[in-house]
């Protein structure tokens, strides 16, 4: 039988489909849910409430991860230590009862398993090719790293979710990026994410799931990819997606949850048609040249106000649009910075490494190799590293990593959110300054008054050995 | 959820872009384990300012916001139609939402309701003197000053926004062909 070509998005969306209605509105089926403390208490609460059941709670993962502080979890006796923060507590305490409750998989706080909703899932071997999966977080857009459409849902959806395994949905459009060429020499995923916000806009890719095609795309890890994907909704994108090659199979093969013998064999094969056919049209379409992407970072309160590391603060005059300048204007006020002054002339006090965008062990390794020999600048105020889960962080310290780190001065932390999003103790103080592998530099994300600039786990280690932000190839180079 | 079909009142013209859920409820109010009372933590930062719209005692109970481009970017938090419908926001008129909010919004009775920039420009002025109506029947926003703007909305967003509909009960009632599916895949 003969079809239309069609993209690697309407394959995905068409395999889903429980009932379509008329008016397009199709009931989805969900393969994959993920559950966080934070957006769960009242979806668990509505369920009660209606006398609901969860339907099916084995394809249902829970992991807490935004409020867990990120210091020593349990005493010498391996005794649970309280959380010191009531709220972030009781929300703990709530997703605990309620994954008893209802009969939800849980990793607990304490296992070497937990960590960021979005480093676990892959890692487990839960996000697996041409499912889709949900999660109450935006940056469930990640998953899509490994051909799963994956995307953020509200918590009304997460009770829907629980409630039916489906959700009513319509299709998105499409948007290809479309990269060729290869990444220069100091310059990371991270960066090349950043550059496609700086270039599409922080909505540019509302109502839109992107497809990741190219050379660039080919040639990276799986990891890297997982931090392209993550930041789609940073573009607007409700998700994003990467056809599954024999990288993303190696990735996968031998986690936990992903299957195993003749069963991985037949996935496998089914997973080799995941790919967007020749001829099939995308209602967007954006290319350019790797070549072109230089380390990059934030300058203002969106993640579209991004520039190269060797340019300077921008002039709000300089955009044409009205409303991009009074809004670049009020964020310049805000990160108490001066259009004209060099980014590489701005210091910071904080570095963070780690959030659900950069916090796998390459990430680490980015970092660690430019730190290896070196200090944090003694300007310096806070230095945390936080591995994205408990496996990241012992791969890490059976690399040795961690040392490197902690005799450079920086705190090696357990895993959590941390401080990409002011939930737990780990906080920018107001008008601190933070070099960030984090995904959003909002106004107020990392704590009120807090000023972050977003970059990747090297150019955050070049800050952290500057005391500004600094272009990691001088670093790197010497 | 109480059915919508008609918003009256005054509108707050915020007019902003790019506004992110997190400057909608800031992180340091997601602990709740409700959906009430998040309305007075709302803006906070905003509200920082002086001479913010959200403390003009002009717009105090306005049922009605009218914001920039991509409002609601960014988190997903429910937190943050929380936060306005328990301000008493009944509609959201912007050129542009995020995917995630709107339909947040949606299910908790806030219409999002998108109009060109030109349109939205005027009722920012407008809206400083003015009562608007959103009117969900024939999909106009109109002011006592002679404009009248007509939205487009989705067909079933719509429907559920003016009948109140409960959207599990409603899926609840397609299980067999949910169970079909399962069948018919092995899931």
């Amino acid at each position: 039988m003969s079809r239309a070509p069609r993209t690697l998005y309407e394959k995905i969306w068409d395999s889903h489909v429980v009932e379509r209605a008329e008016d397009g509105t199709c009931l989805l089926y969900i393969d994959r849910h993920l559950v966080h403390e934070v957006t769960s208490p009242q979806a668990f609460e509505g369920l009660r409430l209606a006398g609901r059941p969860v339907r099916r709670p084995d394809l249902t993962l829970a992991v807490a991860d935004h409020n867990l502080p990120t210091t020593k979890r349990v005493d010498a006796n391996g005794m649970r230590l309280p959380i010191a923060d009531p709220e972030s507590a009781g929300q703990l305490a709530a997703l605990e009862a309620n994954v008893a409750e209802f009969g939800v998989p849980y990793l607990d706080a304490d296992a070497a398993e937990q960590g960021i909703v979005h480093v676990v899932g892959p890692e487990q071997g839960f996000t697996l090719p041409g499912t889709i999966l949900v999660c109450g977080d935006s940056h469930t857009a990640a998953h899509g790293a490994l051909g799963a459409l994956a995307f953020g849902i509200g918590t009304s959806e997460v009770e829907h979710v629980l409630a039916t395994q489906s959700l009513q949905l319509k299709p998105s459009k499409t948007m290809e990026v479309r990269v060729d060429g290869s990444l220069g020499f100091g310059v990371s995923p991270k960066d090349l994410i950043l550059f496609i916000i700086g270039r599409i806009g922080a909505g540019g890719g509302t109502g839109h799931v992107i497809e990741y095609r190219g050379e660039a795309f080919a040639a990276m890890s799986v990891e890297g990819r997982l931090t392209i994907a993550n930041m789609s909704i940073e573009a607007g994108a409700r998700s994003g997606l990467f056809a599954p090659d024999d990288k993303t199979f190696a990735y996968l093969k031998g986690r936990p949850m992903a299957p195993h013998g003749e069963e991985w064999e037949r996935a496998v094969a089914a997973w080799r048609d995941l790919a967007t056919d020749a001829g099939a049209r995308f209602d967007r379409s954006i290319r350019f040249d790797a070549r072109e992407v230089a380390p990059i970072v934030s300058w203002g309160t969106s993640p579209e106000d991004v520039a190269p590391i060797t340019a300077s603060v921008p002039e709000p005059d300089s955009f044409a649009d009205p409303e991009r300048r009074a809004a670049a204007r009020k964020a310049l006020a805000y990160m108490g910075l001066v259009a004209g002054q060099k980014l590489q002339d701005v210091a910071v006090e904080h570095i963070f490494i780690g959030s659900c965008t950069n916090s796998r062990i390459e990430d680490l390794r980015a970092a660690a190799d430019v730190m290896r020999g070196r200090k944090v600048s003694a300007s310096i105020r806070q230095a945390l590293v936080v591995p994205g889960s408990g496996l990241v962080k012992r791969q890490a310290e059976a690399e040795g990593l961690d040392r490197i780190f902690t005799e450079a001065g920086f705190d090696w932390r357990e895993p959590g959110c941390s401080m990409c999003l002011a939930m737990n103790p780990d906080k920018v103080p107001p008008q601190g300054r933070c070099a960030s592998t984090s995904n959003r530099n909002f106004v107020g994300r990392q704590g009120p008054g807090a000023r972050t600039h977003l970059l990747s786990p090297a150019m955050a280690a070049a800050a952290a050995v500057t005391g500004r932000l600094a272009d990691v190839r001088e670093l790197i180079r010497s | 959820m109480k059915a919508v079909t008609r918003i009256q009142g005054r509108a707050i013209p915020f007019g902003r872009r790019n506004v992110d859920t997190d400057v909608i409820i800031g992180a340091g109010h997601l602990k709740t384990i409700t959906r009430i009372g998040l309305g007075r933590h709302a803006f906070e930062t905003v509200r920082a300012e002086p001479g913010n719209v959200f403390d003009d005692p002009a717009f105090a109970g306005a049922p009605i916001l009218i914001a920039g481009d991509n409002f609601g970017c960014g988190s997903s938090r429910e937190h943050a139609a929380w936060a306005l419908a328990d301000m008493g926001i009944e509609a959201v008129i912007a050129p542009g939402f995020s995917d995630i909010f709107a339909g947040n919004a949606f299910r908790n009775g806030i219409a999002a309701i998108v109009l060109p920039q030109r349109a939205v420009d005027r009722l920012l002025v407008v809206a400083a003197d003015h009562m608007l109506t959103v009117d969900l029947h024939i999909m106009t926003v109109a002011s006592p000053a002679g404009d009248l703007y007509h939205f487009e909305m989705d067909a079933f967003r719509r429907e559920c926004l003016m009948a109140g509909h409960d959207e599990i009960a409603l899926t609840l009632a397609r299980e067999p062909a949910i169970r079909a599916y399962e069948l018919r895949t092995g899931t």
